[in-house]
């Protein structure tokens, strides 16, 4: 296999016994990106210099015969909301075009704690507000796997840089299936943990109840690595849980024997597509073979999960989006006083779809509609989070599709409505609070790849992992890669 | 027909914490501009608030010390809106879950005691400052932002609408001035907007319960503003009404160079907040210990001194209120009795000599050139007899330029109390033998004839002779 295909674990090793070095590796990756990204799109911001003297600095320690850490020479991208000082963070919006921030995000610190190498940022739709990558102001990120379809979003750059061999591995942010569904396009593996496992600081808020920040890889074992890395509690971040953080390595074991597995009747309705139903029952089959009982489960209120959320999420994001308003920042367009340089900047530079978000959070948030939409949507949030608690009362995970479909073509969407609908096997998950892993299950006739969604309880990641481990390990669609090559 | 004004404020107070409410930047005022922030305070993309206990703290003390229900479940919210001085167009502020409701102060005016209801204590952040190039934002080529205030801790205290005089709005804001600071929660500078009022005045007919139409005025940060305006806003409302008219509902502005409101904005451009409960912070939970254990170490309130002030020293309820109306003023009390003086004394001295000096010079008593220790020492030559009530006046008047003991002063200056006869007797033959109306008077019957002789010797003694051994000596010679 290409060296730029290969996973973290097995470079990381590579690296240790001197098989290759760090310098050949960043290399391999760089020449990918020429290669492949005028077509792909993946990256807005490419680190090339920072990736060589990473590995520059790799080298030296294994020559010097010094332990190194998992990530150190393996380039990765970071999804463009997430704040990397010195480099620039735009949220693939025009009105951050040239923001730079000063700070890093608490995962970026615990990522040069480990001495990780930044490959660049990666494409995104416009503050993570899409499910197909769309939605940037820059450019269409194209799905590796066929290029006439998208990679999903909001993470789009994150998946396709991975499926595409053009980061070794990356980080995304969740808000309402923004991990879980580019990996089911791109045919890799995203983990959305649970909110609060991660720190949310550095992280620019799209929806800050639901938003939360996660590793998109090429198997389950990268995946558990790079989250011993970035989980834990922050004092920077109220909402981060306090718990401690286990060694998800730990629960890579290929053992589901008596794990209760429930399937949910309400995520296996009309509309599904038949592909898709086929390999996930398929994998949940497989689950059988290994031992695994499966259990029959209702989330009653699924059904209202994806109006809670169009109401929820857009008013938070109403709200967190007021401070771009041409004071800061940079991006400004004048105007005769500030109110109308205010509206002018947020008018020519903010796009379609981010602008209907702040309309509908801020008519939910009106005075006279608080009540009726916000306050609402709180009370059917709570129900679908009581959903989950019931069901974990007898299953530890829940499998589910993690999209109703494969990828779609561009454009194909333009219907907001219709792609709202498209996140409605994850937007419950981010509802609920509780943590989910998307892991590839299979192909559809059009060389598509295909998700299963892993559900777990709060803060147990470590279930959804072994379960997650145990079927890549009996299947084995997580070693095919782009352009056939296995 | 004859109106009654109804009264209501909210009284804004800067905390005195070291940092600010959801960052770790400095508090301190008047700091080289943009010097005290972070990307925290600075709203940048990303970053999240963490609150600050010690401002919890001191709001539930707050809450405590003017009798209100401290909520056990409390939240902040965000109140948005747009403004340039807002760095992320939306305050944290707190919205249905304040930290403290339903409470009242007592006020003192005209010899009255009044309950004055306090609605609601709540937290938030303040805003930064703008620089504008002109004289306003309306003007101005440009703006500028100072962010040092940006998220400096306030509580908002509300009042009930129970305030029906300027004077009673103003012993309103100085009861909360003086509770503030005796639980030492605020520094209470007015003239640093450390403290600062928003009025709300309307009228109605006498005996009419309903409310009228009310008017705003913000920002007001200083007593006298504070008075002027609300009297202003009487008069203005007064002769709208009279004239058949009807008041608008308005924020208005006072100006205090023409010692007018005008309007600002109407309530059509009011904003609607669109309040949200704040995502990035968890609820407030306070435990009934917590706060049993708060309100057993609040130091003593005004209230409780005041009268602890009439029934220990058997001062009057007006002088024992006035010298507690301030924490700096009851300790300078506490540190005149200190030295062994006498309590009326010491409060005569405070509120008469005393006060009308620290006005004059514009000075607080804190920094008083005639500190505590003095005034005792000085009022204690009085009770010794070294020195007259009158001579003390000019002694300490002296010692308001220099810093002399007042031993020293009357020494120097020679304005020791002359008590011994022998040298008054001298000047008493003088006085009896150039008056002799006033002898013939007195003895004719007219007792009080003598105090005109007291006062020829004591004028004659330059003040030093005691006046009690002149009475006693022209008693004596006049037979």
């Amino acid at each position: 296999m290409e060296l730029y295909f290969e996973t973290a674990a097995s470079l990381h090793s590579m690296l240790k016994n001197k098989k290759i070095t760090a310098k050949e590796l960043t290399e391999a990756v760089i020449s990918r990106i020429d290669a492949t990204e005028n077509e792909i799109g993946a990256y807005l911001t490419v680190t090339k210099e920072n990736a060589l003297e990473n590995a520059k600095k790799t080298d030296e320690k294994i020559a010097k015969g010094e332990e190194i850490g998992f990530l150190e020479g393996l380039p990765g991208g970071i999804k463009d909301n997430i704040c990397t000082k010195g480099v620039k963070t735009t949220c693939a919006s025009k009105i951050l075009e040239n923001f730079v921030p000063p700070y890093n995000a608490t995962v970026v610190e615990k990522l040069l704690g480990v001495n990780y190498s930044l490959m660049g940022k990666l494409n995104m739709d416009e503050f993570a507000m899409g499910g197909s990558t769309e939605n940037s102001a820059y450019k269409l990120t194209k799905n590796p796997w066929d290029k006439e379809r998208v990679p999903g979003g909001s993470s789009g750059g994150a998946a396709a840089s991975v499926a595409a061999g053009s980061a070794v591995w990356s980080l995304g942010s969740d808000t309402g299936g923004s991990i879980r569904q580019p990996a089911s396009f791109c045919g890799v593996v995203g983990l959305k943990p649970t909110y609060g496992r991660v720190s949310r600081y550095g992280l620019v808020a799209y929806a800050s109840s639901l938003d939360q920040i996660g590793p998109v890889t090429r198997d389950v074992t990268d995946a558990a690595n790079i989250m011993n890395i970035i989980a834990g509690n922050d004092a920077m971040d109220s909402t981060s849980s306090k718990k401690a953080v286990p060694d998800y390595t730990k629960s890579l074991v290929k053992d589901v024997k008596g794990l209760k597995i429930g399937c949910p009747k309400e995520y296996f309705a009309d509309g599904m597509d038949k592909e898709v139903e086929n390999a996930v029952r398929a994998a949940i089959a497989s689950y059988k073979d290994m031992g695994a009982e499966i259990v029959d489960i209702s989330l009653p209120h699924t059904k209202y999960a994806i109006s809670s959320y169009y109401l929820i999420a857009p008013a938070e994001a109403a709200t967190n989006l007021q401070r771009y308003d041409g004071v800061s920042y940079g991006a400004r367009v004048d105007g005769e006083d500030i109110v109308s340089l205010m509206t002018n900047t947020r008018t020519a530079k903010f796009g379609a779809e981010v602008k209907r978000r702040i309309m509908i959070g801020n008519y939910a948030l009106s005075a006279g509609y608080y009540d009726a939409y916000y306050l609402k949507a709180l009370k059917v949030r709570t129900l679908i989070q009581q959903d989950f608690t019931e069901a974990f009362k007898s299953v530890d995970v829940i499998m589910t599709p993690t999209a109703p479909t494969a990828a779609f073509k561009i454009g194909e969407m333009e219907d907001p409505l219709k792609l709202y609908l498209q996140d409605i096997y994850t937007v419950p998950i981010n509802l609920a609070g509780v943590p989910g892993i998307s892991v590839p299950c299979g192909f559809t006739q059009n060389n598509l790849p295909i998700g299963l969604q892993i559900i777990g309880r709060p803060l147990d990641e470590e279930t959804i992992i072994r379960a997650a481990y145990a079927y890549e390990q009996e299947n084995n669609w997580k070693d095919k890669r782009v352009g056939g090559e296995n | 027909m004859r109106y009654e004004a109804v009264i209501g404020l909210e009284i804004h107070s800067e905390l005195k914490t070291n940092t600010k409410i959801f960052c770790g930047c400095k508090t301190t005022f008047g700091a080289e501009q943009n010097t005290h922030v972070c990307p925290v305070c600075l709203g940048l993309p990303g970053v999240l608030p963490t609150v600050n206990k010690k401002v919890v703290e001191f709001a539930i003390k707050a809450g405590l010390a003017t009798n209100c229900k401290i909520n056990e479940y409390s939240k902040f919210d965000r109140k948005n809106y747009y403004y340039p001085d807002l760095p992320k167009n939306w305050q944290t502020s707190q919205y249905d879950l304040p930290i403290a409701e339903h409470g009242y102060v007592e006020i003192l005016v005209d010899s009255e005691k009044k309950k004055i209801g306090l609605t609601r204590i709540h937290m938030e952040e303040d805003a930064g400052k703008l620089v504008h190039s002109g004289t306003n934002i309306k003007d101005s080529a440009s703006s500028n932002v100072d962010y040092n205030r940006t998220g400096v801790p306030l509580i908002e205290i509300v009042s009930e609408p129970d305030m029906r005089s300027a004077a009673e709005a103003r012993a309103y804001m100085e009861k909360i001035k003086a509770i503030l600071e005796y639980i030492d929660v605020s520094n209470c500078r007015m003239e640093e907007g450390n403290l600062r009022a928003d009025i709300n005045v309307s009228l109605r007919p006498v005996g009419e319960s309903k409310l009228g139409t009310r008017t705003e005025m913000k920002n007001i940060n200083s007593f006298k503003a504070l008075e002027d305006a609300i009297n202003y806003e009487i008069e203005r409302q007064t002769e709208v009404l009279e004239d058949g008219g009807e008041i608008i509902q308005e924020t208005r502005t006072w100006d205090p160079a023409k010692g007018i409101t005008l309007s600002m904005r109407s309530k059509e451009d009011a904003h609607d907040y669109r309040y949200m409960p704040e995502p990035d912070l968890p609820p407030i939970v306070t435990t009934k210990e917590e706060i049993e254990n708060y309100r057993k170490n609040l130091p003593e309130l005004p209230d409780a001194r005041r009268a602890r002030l009439e029934k220990e020293y058997g001062l009057s309820e007006y002088d024992a209120s006035i010298i507690t109306s301030s924490r700096e003023m009851a300790e300078y009390f506490d540190g005149v009795i200190a030295t062994g003086a006498d309590a009326k004394q010491a409060a005569n001295w405070i509120m008469g000599d005393l006060s009308k000096n620290l006005n004059a010079d514009g000075v607080t008593v804190k920094d008083s050139p005639v500190d505590a220790k003095r005034l005792g020492e000085m009022i204690l030559l009085i009770q010794k007899g070294t020195i007259s009530g009158k001579i003390a006046k000019q002694v300490f008047s002296e010692m308001w330029k220099n810093p002399d003991s007042p031993e020293k002063i009357v020494k120097d200056k020679g304005l020791v109390q002359i008590t011994d006869t022998k040298a008054i007797e001298g000047i008493v033959d003088e006085v009896i033998a150039k008056n002799q109306k006033a002898v013939d008077d007195y003895k004719n019957g007219n007792k009080k004839a003598i105090g005109a002789l007291v006062g020829q010797v004591m004028k004659a003694s330059k003040g030093k002779a005691n006046p009690q051994a002149v009475n006693e000596l022209l008693a004596k010679k006049l037979g």
